[in-house]
């Protein structure tokens, strides 16, 4: 990811404002909504501020914000014991392309992929996303949403690049299945019996 | 050649070029003779795209941009 230099005497504030839509609607990716957001951001802000003082490199302050908040969203984890609770999935072998077309939830369609992802709008998504382990929403969303490299997500989040690429991997494939199954949950297929009546 | 089950669990990793050459050479020749698999590549590409689908629920509301502006502010005051 590019980013502009801030200058060398930015002060805390300088660097932190212009970055702040982007901060929140990270947040709310992650936390799944406002509320929770608003207070990752504040909890981050603090967090960032008793750092800065020791923050040598400055080329980068959106990667060095993404890792604070996302420090901070793990602890909240920790304390809420969120992450343990979601189990962290193996292999998947679902296939989402194959399963569209063999439920063929759109009898009528000549695009029955399309018409599937059509299903979702933005709030719908950031909803299935809650249901991945927060390490695979955190890889995807910094990955596939605001364009950070494998390397730049192992910096952010403390891990190895290989221990990203299977959160990439292993989300990728959960993705799917949550999709699929939050579209059924959800009654947002209309059954082919029905739609041939 | 490998197989279709083998082409589509490399697909994504294709799409963010983090396959090796004689990785990504396999898929390739894989894809030039099956169409089932190109349907898959550009549905991932879909798939992807969809995670950053624009929108209102990450839009930040006045009030809050209020509140962590103030925040913020008074943070930097400190200094």
């Amino acid at each position: 990811m590019q980013e502009s230099p801030v200058a060398p005497a930015a002060g805390f504030e300088d660097i932190v404002r212009p970055h702040l839509e982007y901060l929140y609607a990270l947040a709310v990716r992650l936390c799944g909504n406002r509320a929770a957001a608003e207070d990752l951001v504040q909890d981050m802000l603090l967090r960032a501020f008793r750092g800065f003082p020791r923050l040598r490199n400055r080329e980068r302050p959106r990667l060095w914000l993404t890792r604070v908040l996302t420090c901070a969203y793990y602890d909240r984890l920790r304390v809420t014991h969120r992450e343990e609770a979601v189990s962290l999935p193996q292999n998947e072998e679902f296939d989402l392309f194959d399963t569209v077309v063999e439920e063929d939830p759109f009898p009528y369609s000549d695009r029955v992929h399309l018409d599937f992802l059509e299903l979702f709008d933005d709030a719908k998504v950031i909803e299935v996303l809650q249901h991945l382990h927060p390490s695979h929403r955190t890889a995807l969303i910094l990955a596939y949403v605001y364009g950070f490299k494998t390397r730049e997500i192992a910096e952010i989040t403390n891990k190895s690049v290989g221990t990203v690429l299977a959160w990439l991997f292993r989300g990728r494939k959960r993705l799917e299945r949550e999709l699929w199954e939050y579209a059924n949950r959800n009654k947002l297929l209309t059954p082919p019996q029905e739609a041939r009546v | 050649m490998i197989n279709c089950r083998e082409a589509v669990s490399r697909l994504w990793a294709y799409l963010d070029r983090h396959l090796g050459q004689e990785q990504e050479r396999e898929l390739e020749d894989h894809l030039g003779l099956c169409r089932h698999c190109c349907g898959e590549l550009e549905f991932a590409k879909q798939v992807r795209d969809l995670l950053k689908r624009p929108g209102r629920t990450t839009e930040i509301l006045p009030e809050s941009r209020a509140k962590l502006e103030a925040y913020l502010k008074g943070l930097g005051e400190k200094l």
